[in-house]
């Protein structure tokens, strides 16, 4: 084991410009500018720094994916998108913000304004701090928790309570549905999405992201595919994306949960929906890419390749979105029970049977897997995803049935028949 | 060092505020935006009230509901109480060996044999 804070490049340099050698933080070589005594201001501070740069890195992330989307999305459409404000039309994420923060913030008599009020905090607050253990480039984080991955889930599930409330204390029958169709949609991918990652924590033999980047020596991805491709669906679902976008569909239930919202609380809740993107891309390419490491460099350029990665997996999002279309309630929840879940079980058994095999039955170190043997694993690995995937697609595949037409007597009322 | 692991703790504990603080602020900036006369704030009985379809709202919030949604949430209690677990067991899993990997085959088949049963009772089809 060793200490966190010290690992982190960020909180050391501004710690130790500010504290110096003070207390039990005898690593930094050095006075700092504060008197002695303070050496809390110094923690305080370094922490600061970081959080300072993560939500502002949310925020503007998440106003350039508003135009790249946008624009992107208008491409697939054979349109041409937002192009007046600013060149190519960067700066329309900015006009928009402007104009929801000078609307009117309308209130319904009938809604619970304490939950009301609440709902793009929370959402908000979800987002941010799923972010706090993402690494992102060599020792480069908020915090280096031992149990990284089970923090990412506990904090982001905090949304599907947000939208219930949202739904809730709306007092509308739409954005209700809306809640309702979402509860149960966000609980049923929540498990298939938690079982994807176990593979890679038995793989890793550790939850903390940090140790989860440094145990790529190849990608996840090829290694796990069938966990990564839970993930990648299941994740896509929690941040309610086109083909699983039931609860705000547009064309049947108003806007869904957000029905009554409007001005700056609006603004909130699609920055949270839109910087969700880019963070659960961010995951994806931290579990199963390697996140900062690349081919050359990683230590000097890992945040590039983390953006590399990252722009990437942004870029499938939303080519997702423009792709499909939106299933029924009865189809999600059978992707989600009859599909994924087994594909997520199948995963993480197989992954347990090598671990044990490659780590104790062959290993001259127990647990611990070489380069090699994570080669061996994604060559049995991903024929085992195929046939998976072709069984189980095969069993929950809906079966259509061709309605007999019904003839009914359609012939005019008689009312009608006297009009004329 | 567990003094380096609470202080960890200590930055998500600031973050949580820091969380809580950064959309609050907008909310007072849209609300002081309306102090300064920027911002329109002009209640109407019927901008006010709650958004159907363009007419007069008919009936309250509490409509009638697919029964449906309880069976979900039962199976999603039951398996995400298992799966929390199974994290703990796959960190170690790489420490215990054979043991650990025939106790956790065991309990993934009567949780798989209640799966199935759910399954084969149609409760995971909407209907």
């Amino acid at each position: 084991m060793t200490p966190f804070l010290q690992e982190n490049v960020v909180f050391r340099e501004v710690y130790c410009f500010l504290g110096g050698n003070e207390g039990n933080a005898s690593w930094c070589g050095g006075d700092g500018l504060l008197p002695g005594g303070f050496e809390w201001a110094a923690y305080f501070a370094a922490g600061f720094v970081i959080m300072f740069i993560l939500v502002n890195a949310a925020l503007l992330g998440a106003a350039v994916f508003v135009w790249s989307e946008r624009r992107l999305l208008a491409r697939f459409q054979a349109r041409r998108g937002p192009n007046r404000w600013g060149p190519w039309g960067i700066f329309q994420p900015i006009a928009d913000l402007l104009k929801l923060i000078i609307k009117e913030d309308i209130v319904p008599n009938a809604a619970d304004r304490l939950a009301f009020t609440l709902v793009p905090i929370i959402m908000l607050m979800a987002l941010l701090l799923s972010l706090a253990v993402m690494p992102f480039a060599r020792n480069t984080y908020l915090v280096n928790l031992n149990v990284g991955i089970l923090y990412i889930i506990a904090v982001s599930s905090m949304s599907t309570i947000a939208i219930f409330m949202a739904g809730w204390s709306s007092a509308n029958k739409y954005a209700m549905f809306g809640a309702m169709r979402g509860v149960a949609m966000l609980i049923s991918y929540e498990i298939p999405l938690v079982l994807s990652l176990v593979g890679v924590v038995l793989i890793v033999g550790s939850m903390s992201l940090v140790s989860v980047v440094e145990a790529q020596t190849v990608p996840f991805l090829l290694v796990q595919p069938l966990g990564a491709l839970v993930f990648m669906l299941g994740i896509s679902a929690e941040l309610n994306r086109t083909p699983f976008d039931i609860l705000e569909a547009e064309s049947e239930i108003i806007a869904g949960y957000h029905t009554e919202y409007s001005g700056i609380k609006f603004a909130l809740i699609q920055a949270a929906e839109m910087a969700g993107v880019l963070a659960a891309s961010g995951f994806l390419a931290t579990i199963f890419m390697g996140g900062w490491s690349g081919p050359f460099w990683s230590g000097q350029l890992g945040a590039f390749w983390f953006l590399v990665k990252l722009a990437g997996f942004v870029m499938l999002f939303i080519w997702i979105r423009a792709t499909f279309p939106r299933l029924r309630i009865d189809q999600i929840m059978a992707f989600a029970w009859k599909f994924l879940l087994p594909l997520a079980l199948i995963n993480f058994l197989v992954t347990a049977v090598q671990v044990y095999f490659f780590g104790f039955y062959q290993g001259d170190v127990p647990g611990e897997l070489t380069r090699n043997e994570l080669w061996i694993m994604a060559a049995i690995n991903i024929p085992v995803a195929l046939i998976a995937i072709g069984i189980f697609g095969r069993f929950s595949r809906e079966k259509v049935r061709v309605p007999e037409p019904v003839f009914q007597n359609i012939a005019p009322s008689p009312r009608t028949m006297e009009v004329d | 060092m567990l003094e380096d692991y609470f202080r960890q703790y200590g930055l998500i504990a600031i973050f949580v505020v820091v969380a809580f603080i950064v959309p609050t602020s907008m909310l007072v900036l849209s609300f002081m935006l309306y102090r300064l006369g920027i911002r329109p704030q002009k209640p109407t009985a019927v901008k006010q009230d709650i958004y159907e379809c363009g007419m007069r709202t008919i009936g309250g919030r509490w409509t009638q509901f697919n029964f449906r949604y309880y069976m979900y949430a039962l199976l999603f209690v039951i398996f995400d109480v298992a799966v929390i677990f199974i994290y703990p067991w796959a960190v170690r899993m790489g420490k215990l060996g054979l043991f650990a990997l025939i106790e956790m085959a065991a309990f993934i088949t009567i949780l798989g044999f209640g799966w199935i049963y759910a399954w084969r009772k149609r409760d995971l089809e909407w209907s």
